[in-house]
């Protein structure tokens, strides 16, 4: 597999293949091949757009949450990282170094939705043993992407 | 009424007026435009590099720094050349930091030419060099280079250019706008016809970074040519960074002197911020330009690949950040075509002839655009073609 074809598709993924190929330095027909089989093999798990809710009328909330669980024997971290991402609300899930065990975001419409989700779902779950939530005030970057509107500078001609 | 044209000198008023500008002042006036038209990077400065300028703004370093550039800087550029040219000036002596690459070129003329010496420039070629010779009383002498020799010049082109007042040669690879490089070899067959003859090279290398497939040679790394050489470079094109107006130029002691004393009297010293900034750039850039370079690559590739299947015959540009394709199976001029494809498709490229003699027929990209952009310009190309059939 190229890297620097995945490279290219995770930073853009709405190029077409001939500008991804010739960012790799292949031809297109390789490229196409290659693409096809890194999503048989989920090694692109998914294509997805990045959105500025805070832009819409649409109330959205992201809520950053630590989780401290118990390991279980034979399964470590695994079988309750399972239970916790299977739930819809779950953006993201993170096994952590540190101080606590996991990290989960979750992306609700209302603070209501997210507080509800962990008191009745996330906390009860069986080997949590604790929980600290952290509501997103607003969002600056996401994967390399700027939220804010960025100004352009008044350009000059240049004989170059 | 003051007459103010007769008060102009008369070398000034020789001087054409830009051939370009019009496709910027038409740009400007159209909302979903693309201009591959002017040749800056399209990337802002690196963080870390700007931030290195900030900070020197915090620290109050807001003074005239000495005449040559900061003593640090100096000491950068010498490291920087050496580590990745393999070419060696002392700090002290023989570098001299210049606001932009393009003050480099004016001194380097106005401290070497009498009047009537003439100055041998390889075309297609960046603008500035002839009409720079002129103004101080030089003699340009246009060495057309050709699409089947890479747009490289050739031993036997010098050789039948050189007289008894040849002065300097402009040696200006990786080239704007042909995209054409000169390796060892190449330069070495010139290096034959120079060495020997009191000639100097004014090498512009402000493109040096940005080669791809094979490492930029510079002629002072030829026996025998560094004592013969100028050399010019900056900050624009390897480090994004136009605006900062750096650049700096190396060579012999006793001329790096020379120009130092007209740099002092002209401008004093280059801007300190930017001079800051530039320091962080050379320790610690050498990773952002591999970067954009290598951004720059595909880009060129995917262009490259986009001309040539329209059926535009092209060269492969192995340096800078242009293509330089052939439009004359339109038969239109070049100037024609760039009027034409602006009017009707809303692209902004670059008519070949306002590099000079050999750019008839040929038009200027730059590859220093977005992959988006370059892929609707190569949509709207392709629009334009069909409609001329």
């Amino acid at each position: 597999m190229n890297n620097k074809l995945l490279a290219a598709l995770e930073e853009d993924c709405k190029l077409s293949v001939e500008q991804l190929a010739a960012k790799a330095g292949m031809t297109p027909e390789e490229a196409r091949a290659e693409i096809r089989q890194a999503e048989e093999d989920r090694l692109i798990l998914g294509y997805k757009a990045i959105v500025d809710w805070e832009r819409t009328a649409q109330e959205a909330v992201t809520a950053l949450i630590e989780v401290n669980v118990t390991p279980q024997r034979g399964e470590g971290f695994d079988r309750i990282a399972r239970r916790i991402y299977q739930y819809d609300e779950v953006e993201s899930c993170y096994l952590m170094s540190g101080s606590f065990d996991m990290t989960v975001i979750i992306s609700g419409r209302s603070l209501k939705e997210v507080a509800q989700f962990v008191g009745q779902k996330l906390a009860p779950i069986e080997g949590v043993t604790g929980t600290a939530t952290h509501f997103i005030l607003k969002k600056y970057k996401e994967k390399h992407l700027i939220f804010e509107k960025q100004e352009k500078q008044e350009e000059g001609f240049v004989y170059e | 009424m003051m007459d103010y044209n007769s008060l102009l000198c008369q070398r000034i008023k020789d001087i054409p007026p830009s051939g370009i500008r019009k496709y910027f002042d038409i740009l400007a006036e159209m909302d979903d435009a693309i201009s591959l038209g002017i040749g800056e990077p399209d990337y802002p400065t690196p963080w870390h590099i700007r931030d290195a300028g900030i900070y020197s703004l915090e620290k109050g370093f807001t003074k005239y720094t000495p005449n040559a550039g900061l003593s640090d800087l100096r000491r950068s550029i010498s490291k920087y050349l050496k580590r990745r040219f393999d070419l060696e000036y002392a700090p002290i002596g023989q570098i001299l930091v210049t606001v932009g690459g393009s003050e480099g070129l004016d001194l380097a003329f106005r401290c070497l030419l009498e009047p009537g010496d003439e100055v041998i420039i390889p075309t297609p070629s960046f603008v500035c060099y002839g009409p720079l010779v002129s103004l101080y009383h030089g003699v340009p002498v246009y060495v057309e280079t050709k699409a089947e020799n890479d747009f490289r010049l050739t031993a036997e082109e010098l050789k039948a250019a050189i007289t008894p007042r040849t002065k300097l040669l402009v040696l200006p690879y990786p080239n704007n706008p042909t995209g054409g490089i000169m390796g060892r070899d190449d330069l070495e067959q010139l290096a034959q016809v120079l060495r020997g003859t009191d000639i100097m090279v004014v090498s512009d290398e402000i493109y040096a970074e940005l080669t791809y497939g094979q490492r930029h040679v510079s002629m002072a790394n030829l026996p025998d040519m560094y004592e013969r050489t100028i050399v010019v470079n900056g900050f624009s094109k390897a480090y994004s960074m136009t605006g900062w107006r750096l650049g700096y130029l190396c060579g012999p002691a006793e001329l790096v002197k020379a120009m130092t004393k007209l740099h002092q009297y002209g401008i004093m010293s280059a801007p300190t911020t930017s001079q800051y900034a530039a320091i962080e750039a050379m320790e610690n850039g050498d990773l952002d330009i591999e970067g954009m370079r290598q951004d720059y690559d595909g880009r060129r590739r995917y262009l490259l690949e986009g001309f040539r299947s329209l059926g535009l015959e092209c060269f492969e540009p192995k340096g800078a950040f242009y293509m330089f394709p052939c439009i004359r199976s339109t038969g239109m001029t070049s100037e024609q075509f760039c009027d034409r494809f602006l009017e009707a498709q809303r692209v902004a490229v670059i008519p070949g002839s306002a590099f000079g003699p050999g750019g008839e027929g040929f038009v200027r990209a730059c590859y220093a655009a977005s992959m988006q952009d370059l892929g609707e310009a190569l949509n709207r190309l392709e629009s334009f073609l069909k409609s001329l059939r």
